[in-house]
């Protein structure tokens, strides 16, 4: 399911399926991706910060091309405890393997993957010197 | 140190096309004579292969080699290195009668986290400047590259750096009368490329970026962000458009322009060291 901006239409509450993963897009050539961005995460109900929402900035193939700070994005991701996925759209083969990585992501927060749970995204995230 | 107005008056309102410079090999700030007479000689032997220049076989090429010693920043440092080419047709040998036809210059200006990581003999001026026919400007530089063992890069200007130039240059003091401070953004994914041109009086313009910088003499990227934002507000709340949606790919203030494809105009000279410190901050980034 695609949206351009959090909160979703309530009128469809009834017909939406549980949603499992939430994946805000950062294109990193417009600044006003990132504002929409952190405007619609303020609608996410706490409960997906726990290893079900993750950030995927697009279009990092063109380094002379940012608009934004990678640092904001990275920032961003350690607030919301959230991993930050990097990719380029434009290439076929990481177009491809981000999505791979997006289903394998879906797969454990849906719960298809026997032993693993989405709170293993969130143990993953933590630096080693918080311990 | 301020660099002399007179000397450095050829370097202003000029449009530069810019590239990174990695450190050369066996650099002698003694030879330069030699150096010129051996990059005329390389010059006018591509000629005679038929390679190079579009304009005047008639004319003979003159190359000057010079140091620009107010050019630097910091101790480390190199003097900037001036490379000057003229014609001179043929027939005729007095040398008041040569025509400039393209200038290049190689600088460093606090590029220290260069200078003091190469090895010696290396010699650091990472920041080349170039005005003049794009085909003189691939002799020289293959010269450069074939003596001195280095690579020069087009170095392009993001619109996190852009945005970063014009927050900085409105804000600074000008004694006269300024031009408008002027955005220019290219509008992506449309059938017709379109571009918004935004201009704002330049006091406007110095009066938000004094009401954002907290601490005269430093900027953060906060700072630059509130500013910018501030600017995109406005336009939406009169155009209902997103600026922040498209590329910014050119801006203009009294200090200086900027374009993404890496071209730079320099218009103040009290502000000449300060431009040419961010463009080597930026050569040296694309370099390492």
């Amino acid at each position: 399911h695609l949206a351009t901006s959090l909160p979703l239409p309530s009128e469809r509450d009834h017909l939406r399926p549980r949603i499992d993963l939430v994946v805000f897009m950062i294109d990193i050539k417009s600044k006003y991706s990132l504002k929409n961005v952190e405007t619609s995460l303020v609608y996410v109900d706490a409960s997906f910060f726990l290893g079900k929402v993750c950030f995927l900035v697009t279009g990092v193939g063109r380094v002379n091309a940012c608009s934004i700070e990678t640092n904001a994005v990275c920032k961003l991701g350690e607030t919301y405890c959230s991993p930050v996925l990097f990719c380029e759209l434009e290439l076929e083969s990481i177009r491809a393997a981000t999505a791979q990585r997006l289903v394998r992501m879906l797969r454990i927060c849906a719960g298809h993957i026997p032993g693993v749970s989405a709170l293993s995204f969130v143990s993953l995230m933590r630096k080693s010197d918080d311990d | 140190e301020k660099a002399d107005p007179q000397k450095t008056a050829f370097l202003l309102r000029k449009a530069w096309t810019l590239y990174s410079v990695t450190p050369l090999y066996g650099f002698r700030r003694a030879r330069l004579r030699d150096y010129a007479r051996l990059l005329g000689a390389f010059i006018a032997a591509e000629k005679q292969k038929g390679l190079a220049v579009e304009v005047g076989a008639e004319l003979d090429i003159k190359v000057a080699l010079s140091s620009l010693a107010d050019i630097r920043g910091s101790e480390l440092d190199q003097a900037a290195l001036l490379v000057q080419l003229s014609s001179r047709s043929r027939g005729s040998s007095r040398s008041s009668e040569d025509k400039p036809v393209w200038w290049g210059w190689f600088c460093s200006v606090f590029g220290d986290e260069l200078s003091e990581s190469v090895p010696e003999h290396f010699t650091c001026l990472p920041l080349f400047l170039s005005h003049g026919a794009e085909s003189y400007t691939a002799l020289v530089g293959s010269w450069f590259q074939k003596t001195f063992d280095c690579c020069f890069r087009r170095l392009a200007i993001s619109p996190l750096n852009l945005s970063w130039m014009v927050a900085m240059w409105a804000g600074c003091k000008l004694d006269r009368a300024a031009s408008a401070v002027e955005l220019v953004f290219s509008v992506p994914c449309l059938a017709q490329p379109l571009d918004i041109s935004y201009a704002i009086h330049p006091e406007d313009a110095k009066v938000l970026w004094d009401t954002v910088q907290k601490t005269p003499g430093e900027i953060t990227q906060e700072e630059v962000d509130v500013f910018m934002d501030s600017l995109y507000a406005h336009f939406h709340r009169h155009f209902k458009i997103h600026l922040s949606a498209a590329k910014l790919v050119k801006i203009s203030t009294a200090i200086a322009s900027a374009h993404c494809d890496g071209i730079v105009k320099i218009l103040h000279s009290q502000y000449l060291p300060g431009v040419l410190m961010l463009l080597t901050e930026l050569a040296i980034s694309q370099i390492q």
